[in-house]
């Protein structure tokens, strides 16, 4: 579970020169209307950049389409967790400011090209976008809605893995959660998994894999175990391509890498060919 | 004088026990709790992993297929057993062995007592998340009773691609975390040392669990450990394995799956 090792830091923002952006990756700079208008995708090295949920919903769905549900469902403290650094409790309010959203995903019903899907969407600015149980709760309702409506049930990933201060409640999300897609799924529902920069651990080992089709944006960090965790255990040096979109598709667990300006297109596309 | 001692225990010192060399193993509770074992080897797709077997059991008479992680009690043992640490080859052969269980309508045992998943290079090359998470899926709709019993070490995601069950038992000296204590403590206490308070804070032992309604019921175990009295624990599981699965048995598989479906949708609502 390697949610803290965040390996790609957010874009800096250079003081002398607020009009550029640098890439993350690549460290070249970029205008920063280029990089809003690529939708911080980078033209140099074609890094595509974490986005914010709010962000990715306006990419993907029908203007004005997409309706929250399970606004309800918070975050639990279910251990009373505390570390060196304070109380989970005010972390995740801290996260809440930060992020604009309250747990690590947004549920919510929407269109895609005039499909009706429900669309859950991860925000890794909320604590590394870990898995806490409101994540897993919503994600079960979002699903549980899904099959209701009869809809597809579409989950844009970008996670580090298990919320560590939720212990073992943060766990069992993982098997309540493939638990619900494995009811839409029983139901001759679609299940698209969008895997984005990271989808690592227990949400890689969880719903973010059993998609119908996963699909990955290009680049993006997919794996179970961490970069380090693994060196320190083979004792080598892992080549830089390791746990790449590509490198997960060249093992015949992705079925197709879809640049970001071109996924809305993409998932209509699919939800066709699924009679949606 | 034994009941106070172990009371004073703190969930560090049952980390120990959980990880003691001699703790009984899944070779000890074949060769103890089974009448009878046929192993049976391999994931059909690329080999047969050694740190998580299987087969048909027969259990005090009942018939099962048996699956649980596989640790050593010697360092040939374990260096051949991986520590434990399975593979998705391992959790692919799990799921095999799972599907037959289904058809011939046998009963599912799974023991869990692994450090983790195999964090190595092939093993993520070759899917390690995606065998544990198909697991997921698949046990939560499986149409036979799966009883669980977390016997010894239950890491985090490698422990769980096993422990989708309609009843997860613990022996009260095990424990189950999303994380190691140790790796915990070098993240959130950003020293490793702390891993005693690690463990207390993460809530990994028995009593807290049942509490958290993350398992069924606590089997008890000798004092001092499953290990001065391998026997004695080893035929208190087998008496708990047994009565889990008469009670399942009474129950419509439809119930059966749908009363799976809700204990682990209900984990995490408060
Ligand atoms: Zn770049």
């Amino acid at each position: 579970m390697s949610w803290y090792e965040n390996p790609v830091k957010e874009p800096l923002r250079v003081p002398t020169a607020a009009i550029w952006t640098v890439c993350p990756k690549c460290n070249s700079y970029i205008a920063n209307e280029e990089w809003a208008a690529s939708c911080k995708v980078c033209p140099n090295c074609n890094y595509h950049a974490r986005l914010g949920c709010r962000e990715r919903v306006k990419l993907l769905t029908d203007k004005g389409s997409f309706r929250e549900i399970n606004a309800d469902v918070g975050i639990n403290d279910p251990l009373k967790f505390k570390d060196a650094s304070g109380t989970y409790a005010n972390k995740a309010k801290a996260a809440a400011v930060k992020a604009g959203i309250d747990e690590s995903v947004l549920t919510g019903t929407c269109k895609i090209e005039g499909s009706p899907v429900v669309l859950c969407v991860m925000d890794f600015k909320f604590m590394g976008g870990s898995l806490g149980s409101g994540t897993g709760e919503r994600i079960l309702l979002a699903a549980e809605r899904a099959l209701k409506l009869k809809r597809p049930l579409i989950i844009v990933s970008a996670s580090g893995g298990a919320r560590m201060h939720e212990g073992i409640v943060s766990l069992m999300q993982m098997a309540k959660t493939c638990a619900a897609i494995a009811k839409v799924k029983e139901a001759g529902l679609p299940y698209y998994s969008v895997l984005t920069d990271p989808t690592t651990g227990g949400v890689s080992a969880s719903y973010a894999m059993v998609g119908d089709l996963n699909i990955a944006e290009p680049k993006a960090l997919i794996g179970f175990a961490g970069r380090r965790v693994i060196e320190q255990t083979i004792k080598q040096k892992l080549p830089d391509d390791f746990q790449t979109a590509e490198y997960t598709m060249a093992h015949g667990f992705i079925d197709h890498i879809i640049p970001r300006k071109d996924m809305k297109a993409f998932l209509a596309k699919i939800l066709q060919y699924a009679g949606f | 004088m034994a009941k106070k001692t172990e009371k004073k225990m703190t969930s560090w010192d049952i980390v120990q026990i959980a990880r003691h060399a001699e703790r009984p193993n899944i070779t000890s509770y074949i060769e103890t709790m089974c009448d009878d074992f046929v192993e049976l080897h391999g994931d059909r797709f690329f080999g047969d992993d050694r740190a998580l077997i299987g087969g048909f059991a027969t259990i005090g008479g009942e018939k099962v297929v048996l699956i649980g992680h596989r640790k050593g009690h010697s360092v040939e043992e374990n260096i051949d057993a991986n520590f434990g640490m399975a593979s998705p080859e391992g959790y692919r052969k799990a799921m095999r062995l799972m599907k037959l269980a289904e058809k011939f309508s046998l009963p599912v045992v799974s023991l869990v007592d692994t450090p983790g998943a195999y964090p190595g290079c092939e093993a993520e090359a070759n899917g390690q998340a995606e065998a544990i998470a198909h697991n997921l899926e698949f046990m939560a709709r499986l149409k036979t009773p799966i009883v669980v019993v977390v016997c010894g070490e239950g890491g985090s995601g490698g422990a769980l691609g096993i422990a989708v069950g309609d009843r997860v038992l613990m022996l009260q000296n095990a424990v189950y975390s999303v994380i190691s204590p140790e790796g915990c403590a070098s993240i959130l206490w950003r020293d490793g040392s702390k891993a005693a308070l690690a463990a207390e804070t993460l809530k990994i032992t028995a009593d807290h669990l049942l509490k958290l309604k993350i398992i069924d019921s606590i089997i008890k175990e000798p004092v001092g450990g499953a290990h001065k009295k391998p026997a004695t624990a080893i035929a208190a599981v087998k008496k708990a394995v047994l009565a889990e699965i008469a009670k399942l048995k009474k129950l419509t598989l439809d119930e059966l799956v749908e009363e799976r479906y809700q204990k682990f949708a209900s984990m995490g609502r408060f």
